[in-house]
């Protein structure tokens, strides 16, 4: 196995590591931990919290890429490695990713969706459905379908419900031996939940429909394919949990890249003012001013024209697509930084005349102290406010942008390239509808939670609204 | 005020002098007109006079920036640069790549926009409104919570499934109306119908969160518990004071907006067929018209700036007490 790091992943790597150093830091320092605790404290909080962290661990086991070993017979000293890079989720969902069919295929089908010529075993030719090579292809009887797809539900079922009481009760445990109570006053606590504790009962719902959820994907995934298959026979629930890591590498890393700029220029604008306001008030009115789809296009057009310009810089496939993806990322956050910036020039401009301040000028305490230790932290909760907020917004974005056709690479797997040929597959007769079905499900639950979630962020930490109560 | 129009009109020539060498960057600089030919001739097997004659047919023969060839002015103005851009600021926006008058397209193509642009904004401006007002009215009880969460539910939702879904119900399924088409005349009313309700419903989640926490913020204020300690009703208070108060927080995010109603949405437009600016956009970035897009750049800058201004003209109607100095 050859360890392979893309650009992406590197910088998914340094957001998870700062994520928790961060969290490190905070834990012995109540000032930090309050509002945090606030937000997982509302039940809608606690709920999309798990939910995301779901998809997040989903999106890093796709951010760890490799090269898988091929194992050569006629020389054993020389090791070759696969062309082909992949992530430890594919290797983890090889059976699915592997089972290749024709073409479409409904959800849970046996047989393709489309007719064609068969050849019987006398030689005589007629039109029907053909078997699916791995769908259902454990059954002898295709008609036996309803009563192996029962029995499946039922063994994940079981399962999922096994792991989930598992869980509660280590829970209850470790609860119990640190509240140094029994483990029945433990019970009632979770049971009966108050307002200053954490919302227990939807923490533990929450993980049990996770549970159950996991338990029967991996039950059915394996002999079926639950979400159908798309045109080339790829198993579309396959695709969808593929797109997470698009999906979030374009709503975190767009910001983490233009978050560095935003401070900057913000705090600079507010604390310096006049000439050096003037012109970063030019740079980001200039901007905004353009209209961000055309930027954009403007940009990708570039990036495509370079990169047909010179096909030998990019190494494989996957990572050329990668460096559009973060191309993509660094042009969506140079389009979207100017809102952030403008909020914190406001900011800046109010704190500099405040009294700890310009107690501290008068000390003859240099500038870059000053805003280092006096002002970001003043104004972090409205980075932070900004950055849980545009989530959810360049989730969506990404799917538009595909559509136009200057989105993430076609090659690479995301929910607008997959929403992007259902336009195509929704006009087809018979109507084919799981692609869009899929793309559909995931990125509203993502989107949601995430929306959720930063309402309740932003609860817990806007001063003004803390200070109503 | 009229000083101060001027003065903000004065302000917008260096922001569209950056835009502009911005866009002359992307496009010619690090994308050179020997690119473009290319692009547009095909990857392989063109030559090197293929790509001149495409070059000299539209005027991307010249050097970029300084015309060595040249003596006095012209060293400056027989470039690409300034054939280029300075014609932008007198609207005279040359020729696309296949030889059409960019701004006589953009005149005929700016009417189907605003069809269907004025009514989903002037609609969804209304229900907004209204559905906010009401959430408002009934706020912290069970109204109120349902409503706001099923408009985060909405908002979660991808624009482009609303179309997709629309399309598919209503015209494919129910055949109530063409799935895409445009028409002149009134004969276009059955082709508007479907994506104005389509945008006015893929706007209700935001608007009214947005409007609900505006109101919410007024109906804190001293001046209604005067209002109510006066006596009057909960709807009066609500629309004689709460709704004029609100009127700038509103107007902020409404006025700006209006000037680029001209420019039409990329997405409904491309998907219903309808022959707008949007889907003039779409076009030539999928046929990589530089000229085009770099038009449309500057047309919508123009139009954000006008709307800026119009903004805080707008000001001045709703509150006496702002003047523009």
């Amino acid at each position: 196995m050859k360890f392979v790091m893309l650009w992406t992943d590197l910088l998914v790597y340094i957001l998870c590591l700062s994520v928790f150093s961060f969290s490190m830091y905070a834990r012995k320092r109540e000032y930090l931990l309050a509002p945090w605790k606030q937000v997982i404290r509302s039940r809608l909080g606690a709920m999309s919290f798990i939910i995301l962290m779901a998809y997040i661990a989903i999106g890093f086991l796709d951010s760890i890429h490799f090269r898988e070993q091929i194992k050569s017979e006629e020389n054993k000293a020389e090791i070759v490695y696969s062309g082909e890079v992949i992530s430890l989720l594919d290797w983890i969902a090889e059976p699915i990713r592997l089972a290749q069919e024709k073409t479409y295929s409904a959800p849970f089908a046996t047989h393709l969706y489309t007719k064609e010529t068969i050849e019987l075993e006398d030689g005589s030719q007629i039109r029907d459905y053909r078997r699916l090579e791995h769908g259902g292809a454990h059954l002898v009887e295709p008609s036996d379908r309803a009563s192996d797809i029962a029995r499946l539900v039922f063994i994940g079922l079981v399962k999922g419900v096994g792991i989930w009481l598992l869980f509660g009760a280590l829970i209850v445990i470790v609860l119990a031996s640190r509240w140094r109570c029994s483990t029945r006053k433990v019970i009632t606590t979770i049971r009966y939940t108050q307002r200053e504790r954490l919302p227990w009962r939807t923490i533990f719902v929450t993980f049990g429909a996770l549970f159950i959820f996991i338990a029967l994907t991996t039950q059915l995934g394996g002999k079926y394919h639950i979400l159908g298959t798309d045109k080339v026979g790829q198993d579309v629930f396959y695709q969808t949990i593929k797109s997470i890591r698009t999906g979030l590498v374009i709503g975190t890393l767009t910001t983490l890249i233009m978050l560095p700029f935003a401070i900057m220029l913000g705090i600079m604008a507010g604390y310096y003012r006049g000439k050096v306001d003037d012109v970063i008030q030019y740079l980001y009115t200039t901007l905004s001013s353009i209209p961000g789809v055309l930027l954009i296009t403007a940009a990708i057009l570039i990036l495509q024209v370079y990169m047909a310009n010179n096909p030998d810089a990019f190494g494989s496939l996957t990572e050329r697509a990668d460096i559009r993806l973060l191309f993509l990322c660094i042009i969506l956050g140079i389009t979207s930084w100017t809102g952030l910036c403008r909020l914190l020039r406001g900011e800046a401009l109010k704190l500099r005349e405040l009294d700890y301040v310009q107690a501290a000028t008068a000390f003859g305490v240099n500038d870059f102290v000053i805003i280092v230790r006096h002002i970001l932290p003043n104004v972090m909760h409205i980075v932070l406010i900004s950055v849980v907020l545009d989530f959810s917004g360049l989730v969506l974005a990404e799917a538009v942008l595909s559509y136009v056709g200057v989105g993430v690479d076609p090659s690479m797997i995301s929910w607008g390239n997959m929403i992007n040929s259902a336009r195509l597959e929704m006009a087809r007769e018979p109507v084919v509808w799981w692609p869009l079905f899929a793309a559909f499900i995931l990125m509203f639950v993502l989107v949601l939670c995430a929306n959720l979630f930063s309402d309740a962020v932003r609860d817990a930490f806007d001063p003004r609204l803390r200070a109503r109560g | 005020m009229i000083a101060y129009i001027i003065r903000r009109m004065l302000y917008a020539i260096p922001i569209l002098i950056g835009v502009n060498v911005l866009t002359f960057v992307l496009f010619f600089v690090v994308n050179t007109p020997d690119d473009m030919a290319r692009m547009h001739l095909g990857m392989k097997h063109v030559t090197p006079e293929a790509v001149e004659k495409w070059k000299e047919e539209r005027g991307y023969n010249k050097p970029l920036l300084i015309n060595s060839d040249e003596t006095g002015t012209a060293v400056l103005s027989n470039t690409i640069f300034y054939e280029k851009s300075v014609g932008l600021f007198a609207f005279r926006f040359g020729r696309s790549d296949e030889g059409r008058d960019i701004a006589y397209d953009i005149s005929q193509r700016m009417w189907p926009s605003l069809a269907i642009a004025l009514p989903v904004f002037l609609v969804g401006l209304l229900t907004n409104i209204s559905i906010s007002m009401l959430l408002a009215f009934f706020r912290a009880t069970y109204i109120d919570i349902t409503g706001v969460i099923t408009g985060v539910v909405l908002m979660s939702i991808s624009s482009l499934f609303y179309i997709i879904s629309g399309q598919y119900l209503i015209s494919k399924l129910w055949h109530l109306v063409p799935i895409s088409g445009f028409d002149i005349g009134t004969n276009a009313i059955k082709f508007l119908i479907l994506p104005v309700i389509i945008g006015v419903i893929g706007g209700i989640g935001s608007g009214t969160r947005w409007y609900r926490t505006i109101f919410l913020e007024e109906i804190n204020k001293d001046y209604v518990r005067t209002a109510r300690a006066k006596g009057l009703s909960e709807l009066r208070v609500l629309f004689r004071h709460v709704l004029k108060n609100a009127m700038i927080p509103i107007l902020t995010g409404v006025v700006v907006v209006i000037p680029l109603l001209f420019m039409g949405s990329l997405i409904t437009e491309s998907f219903f067929g309808i022959p707008g600016l949007g889907s003039y956009t779409i076009d030539a970035i999928q046929k990589q018209d530089f000229a085009i897009v770099r038009a449309m750049v500057f047309l919508g800058t123009v139009l954000y700036i006008i709307g800026l201004i119009l903004t805080d003209i707008s000001y001045t109607l709703v509150d006496p007490r702002i003047r523009l100095e």
